[in-house]
């Protein structure tokens, strides 16, 4: 049985169109997702797509607008709102998008102690820091005393201290160095070795593919596909979906591919120009 | 044409130098990648080359001149966080015309949904406003783009495009250049020359 299972989940936000009018708007459709236990689902996809919404959706932090439908289940039981408030930072962590997210007037360093649950607060605070780079004395700043990178990695700190069973991180690696990106992917693999479950929500699906199972593919608030990680390879010709072909082949690397949509199909230009 | 750092130097108060006498020369029609680690003061540096922030020592010069001080900049920046770039209290449209109209070619060409125009920044994700941005960058004055993580928080085939939109645009006009950027790849595609920030000073 899957750690975490989705179905048909679909979410509606009402919004005011002018004066008392409300219109309706469908942003996530019939999205399903299963995540077991020790695995490493990523979540990849264009800006808007929804997959900030399905992380929200998950831990029952969607704002008051939002109508959701659908079935959401972890370890077999399903999520409700008084549930989920019990199991979110216990044994569904979260890693949040927004370095914003972090409280402005404590030291970053009581942040990451306060979701520690077993063992030594201090102690595990401090290998977290150690782990993802940061300096001893970093935890006695406070989040505006911290670049784009350090705060990410105090984000992730804080997550993965708690020794959750469930690990959901939206963009943890942004502003990052190429060396600290690939610390944390580490880190992460090393969870999910001891069993731990993670949702990878990231639009970089280079990163997404050093350390994923399984990739699942969003556009338009839908699951196009959910794919091997080694699928991912060459042109691209085990990739189901063009959509996904697409995003592989427009990786630098790839061919820096844009899709020609009137054709249907991919085209591979040269775009440097000759100096 | 040609953007010139002479022996710039800056730090902050009497912190430690962030950077000491860089030297640096972009041509029109140049793609020039920028790479350092995190915190080494690139994005420092190109505040400074486009005009947004003083150099403790040393000056930028355009063509042997200082950079005008009044009326539309020819050297454009574009940040890596277009929400910290953007007036909040105006709307997308007012944000991109502000310093000249970007025609529907151009709106197609960077994927800009004209419905945008009408929505307030904090309505729209940070790739919809990036893209707004760099509109707002693209006038025809421009001699030189800064582009500082431009397309970072872009997925692969959004970035594709706006570069392919970009970099048409720039070998067109003959604009110079420059990528700040940590990917590697995308820098190993897209530039002409590379520059390692820590081989400046």
């Amino acid at each position: 049985m899957p750690l975490l299972e989705v179905n048909q989940l679909s979410i509606t936000f009402t919004q005011y169109d002018r004066g008392l009018r409300q219109k309706k708007v469908p942003v996530i459709q019939n999205l399903s997702l299963a995540v077991e236990r020790g695995e490493i689902v990523a979540v990849v996809g264009a800006s808007g797509s929804g997959k900030s919404l399905l992380a929200h959706a998950i831990l029952g932090i969607l704002p008051h607008n939002a109508a959701v439908s659908g079935r959401m289940a972890f370890d077999g039981q399903p999520l409700t709102p008084t549930v989920i408030r019990k199991l979110r930072g216990k044994r569904i962590a979260f890693v949040p998008q927004s370095v914003q997210s972090l409280d402005p007037l404590m030291r970053v360093g009581d942040q990451v102690r306060q979701a520690v649950r077993t063992g030594d607060p201090a102690a595990e605070q401090q290998r977290a820091f150690a782990q993802y780079g940061l300096a001893p004395q970093v935890a006695r700043r406070y989040p505006f005393q911290l670049s784009g990178g350090m705060a990410r990695r105090v984000l992730v700190s804080i997550a993965t201290v708690s020794g959750a069973e469930l690990l959901i991180a939206d963009e943890p690696t942004p502003g990052m160095d190429p060396a600290v990106v690939q610390e944390t992917l580490r880190a992460f693999k090393a969870f999910a070795d001891k069993g731990t479950a993670i949702v990878f929500i990231t639009h970089d699906l280079e990163a997404a593919l050093t350390i994923a199972d399984k990739v699942a593919v969003f556009h338009a608030g839908a699951t196009l596909e959910v794919t091997q990680a080694a699928d991912f390879e060459g042109k691209g010709e085990r990739l189901r979906h063009p959509y996904t072909r697409a995003l592989w082949l427009a990786l630098p690397q790839n061919g820096f591919a844009i899709p020609d949509e009137e054709a249907g199909e991919t085209q591979i230009c040269s775009l440097k120009h000759e100096a | 044409m040609q953007l010139e750092a002479r022996s710039i130097s800056k730090r902050y108060g009497e912190e430690q130098w962030l950077f000491r006498n860089a030297n640096a020369a972009l041509q029109t029609g140049e793609v020039v990648g920028l790479l350092g680690p995190s915190g080494c003061g690139k994005s420092t540096f190109c505040r400074i080359l486009a005009g947004y922030d003083s150099s403790t020592e040393g000056e930028v010069m355009l063509d042997g001149e200082r950079l005008p001080s009044k009326g539309y900049r020819p050297v454009q920046l574009i940040f890596q966080h277009p929400e910290r770039a953007v007036n909040p209290r105006w709307k997308a449209g007012a944000i991109m015309n502000e310093g000249w109209q970007p025609d529907g070619s151009m709106l197609e060409s960077l994927e800009i949904n004209p419905e945008w125009l009408n929505r307030w920044p904090s309505e729209l994700s940070g790739g919809e406003l990036q893209r707004i941005c760099i509109a707002r960058a693209l006038a025809p004055h421009t001699r030189f783009i800064l582009a500082d993580e431009m397309t970072t928080m872009l997925d692969a085939i959004t970035q594709a495009r706006i570069w392919k939109t970009v970099l048409e645009l720039a070998a067109s006009r003959q604009m110079g250049l420059m990528v700040v950027s940590h990917d590697r790849h995308l820098i190993d595609r897209i530039c002409t020359r590379v520059i390692d920030f820590r081989s400046l000073g």
